[in-house]
């Protein structure tokens, strides 16, 4: 079976920066912040081009939904080698149940045979949307995968799991969703950068797939937690030994 | 309308996460009740029903719940959940897989992480990587909630009287099945459950090398962690990873060793009581949030360490 595969990805601050929380704690600073694709999603985005690298998969969509920024993000997913892109624009924060009402509308027009994707977001951290997307269209789930089997429509997902590694069998179609030990993804060439400004990208909104857009979960305050105070450096392992059996009593 | 708490356990023991859960189920309702899931687990349901606050145990004994396939619990949870305003489980990966599946049936949102309840309808999570706080007010009718046990404190197992109802159910939807597990066996405690952990980062520079922070950890009945970097390195397994994409711990003691202290290792770490550096690079930011640093080679730090420990031992 040659499959189809749509990997959604999201555009979020870039992991090595230190965020900033606004004045008027309505939210983050994201203003002229590096933003880059979403780490887990990258690695969702390389094991479906190294799936089509095995001729196990003929067509990678890359979705993603947001400004019209976002469109990077796709270009990069298109460049590490995903086929077309589809850009669901919009200004509004879209949290995670809509995200998988969008995704689902997408999956049903399209018909792809796995979807991929990370298991979470490094921004808002919530770790929901691939389960969302699995139970609206009442599909297994692979979470946090660390190993992905393929057997015609057959698949075996080795999940990360707290106590150790778990693997589900399950059959395609199916909502996989990544880990970090996954693979490692590959840094786009230049040429296949150029090349990537070619593919097509078709643009649609939230509105026309008649998806409405609601803050369920309304933001109050953001704050930035409390900052612990810098510590003593300690010149022997003796002095250390000291301070915590005897000031501290913790050994 | 109350709370209903999904119970993490192995089918033999509770898991301490589902303790803390019940903690933060008693803060948002005074009505609490439980559910059990799994085969030949009535000494889990028996545990919980002596749990304080909890009022009735709801136990499901069959088979396709033995390994918690989120496809078969998720719609049994969503035929109870006309009784309940709030459904909570533990945020870890038992809860992360289970809970979003049921909000999404439920056409909820499903509220990630919380560290603190503020009422009934407000409460605190992390964002980025914990670098935010923030305050969020859920306008759905039902709420459902991931807790991250860290910031509540464990409910006294005895003192409870609560009602075992057992629930004859068996709906295998047959989307996903059991193969395989390979859980590591040790006999450490827990990294969510230890009271001291050890972690190694990259600069323990093989997995060999964590045997020094094997024979300290067993001198301190400590747990043993890691980095996401030696994780990645593939010094340890991934379960070992304390971080924003891995464990979130809060112990009484925690030593960092050869860990630079890269923001998202600080996500799931920097709420420790104390927090030792052992690091040769004095501008390491673990530094930072440590309240005792060593600047140093930790190849001579821990086997000195090591010896120290003897001598306030005996």
């Amino acid at each position: 079976m040659i499959m189809k595969i749509l990997v959604p990805v999201k555009r979020v601050v870039d992991y090595n920066v230190k965020i900033k929380v606004k004045n008027d704690n309505t939210g983050v600073d994201l203003e002229n912040t590096k933003m880059s694709m979403n780490p887990f999603d990258e690695i969702a985005v390389e094991e479906a081009v190294r799936l089509k690298e095995k001729k196990i998969c003929d067509e990678i969509i890359a979705i993603s939904i947001g400004s019209a920024k976002s469109e990077e993000t796709l270009r990069t997913a298109l460049a590490i080698g995903a086929d077309k892109g589809i850009l669901i624009e919009t200004e509004e924060e879209v949290q995670p149940l809509e995200v998988a009402k969008i995704l689902k509308e997408i999956i049903q027009k399209n018909n792809p045979d796995l979807v991929l994707m990370g298991k979470q977001a490094i921004d808002d951290d919530s770790n929901q949307t691939g389960q969302m997307l699995a139970a609206l269209l009442g599909w297994p789930q692979g979470t946090f995968t660390s190993k992905l089997e393929i057997n015609g429509k057959k698949i075996n997902v080795t999940r990360e799991i707290d106590g150790g590694l778990e693997t589900l069998g399950m059959e395609l179609p199916a909502i996989v969703t990544t880990d970090l030990r996954l693979n490692e993804p590959r840094y786009a060439s230049l040429p296949n950068i150029m090349k990537a400004k070619q593919k097509p990208i078709e643009k649609t909104t939230p509105g026309d797939l008649n998806i409405e857009i609601k803050q369920r979960l309304k933001t109050l305050k953001v704050t930035e937690p409390p900052k612990k105070e810098a510590g003593i450096k300690v010149d022997s392992v003796q002095e250390l030994i000291s301070k915590l059996h005897e000031k501290e009593k913790v050994i | 309308m109350g709370v209903l708490v999904l119970i993490e356990h192995d089918n033999q023991n509770v898991k301490g996460s589902s303790l803390n859960t019940i903690t933060a189920a008693k803060q948002i309702d005074k009505s609490v009740h439980a559910i059990v899931l799994g085969e030949n687990c009535s000494k889990v349901a028996d545990k919980i029903s002596k749990c304080e606050g909890v009022e009735e145990v709801f136990f499901v004994d069959n088979n396709i719940y033995k390994y918690h396939i989120a496809e078969n619990i998720a719609p049994l949870i969503v035929e109870l959940a006309s009784k309940y305003s709030h459904i909570l489980a533990p945020a870890s990966t038992f809860g992360k897989n289970i809970m979003p599946r049921i909000a999404a049936l439920l056409d909820v949102a499903q509220i990630s992480d919380i560290v603190s309840v503020e009422s009934s309808d407000t409460f605190i999570r992390p964002i980025y990587a914990g670098n935010a706080n923030l305050k969020l007010q859920s306008t759905d009718s039902k709420k459902i909630i991931t807790v991250r046990t860290t910031n509540f404190v464990a409910t006294k197992t005895d003192g409870g009287n609560a009602k075992i109802t057992k629930i004859d159910k068996k709906e295998d939807v047959g989307l996903s099945k059991f193969v395989k597990n390979e859980l590591n066996k040790s006999d450490r405690p827990e990294l969510t459950a230890a009271g001291i952990i050890i972690s190694g980062g990259r600069g323990m520079e093989s997995g060999k090398n964590f045997n020094l922070l094997e024979e300290i950890a067993d001198k301190l009945k400590a747990a043993v962690g890691a980095s996401r970097a030696a994780v990645d390195a593939g010094f340890v397994p991934n379960d070992y990873q304390v971080g924003q994409t891995g464990k979130v711990v809060a112990p009484e003691l925690y030593i960092a060793v050869g860990i630079s202290g890269a923001i998202q290792h600080l996500a799931g770490m920097k709420d420790s009581k104390i927090i030792v550096a052992i690091n040769k690079d004095e501008d390491a930011p673990i530094f930072q949030v440590a309240d005792y640093g060593i600047v140093g080679d930790l190849f001579k730090i821990l086997p000195e360490l090591s010896k120290e420990l003897d001598k306030i031992k005996s």
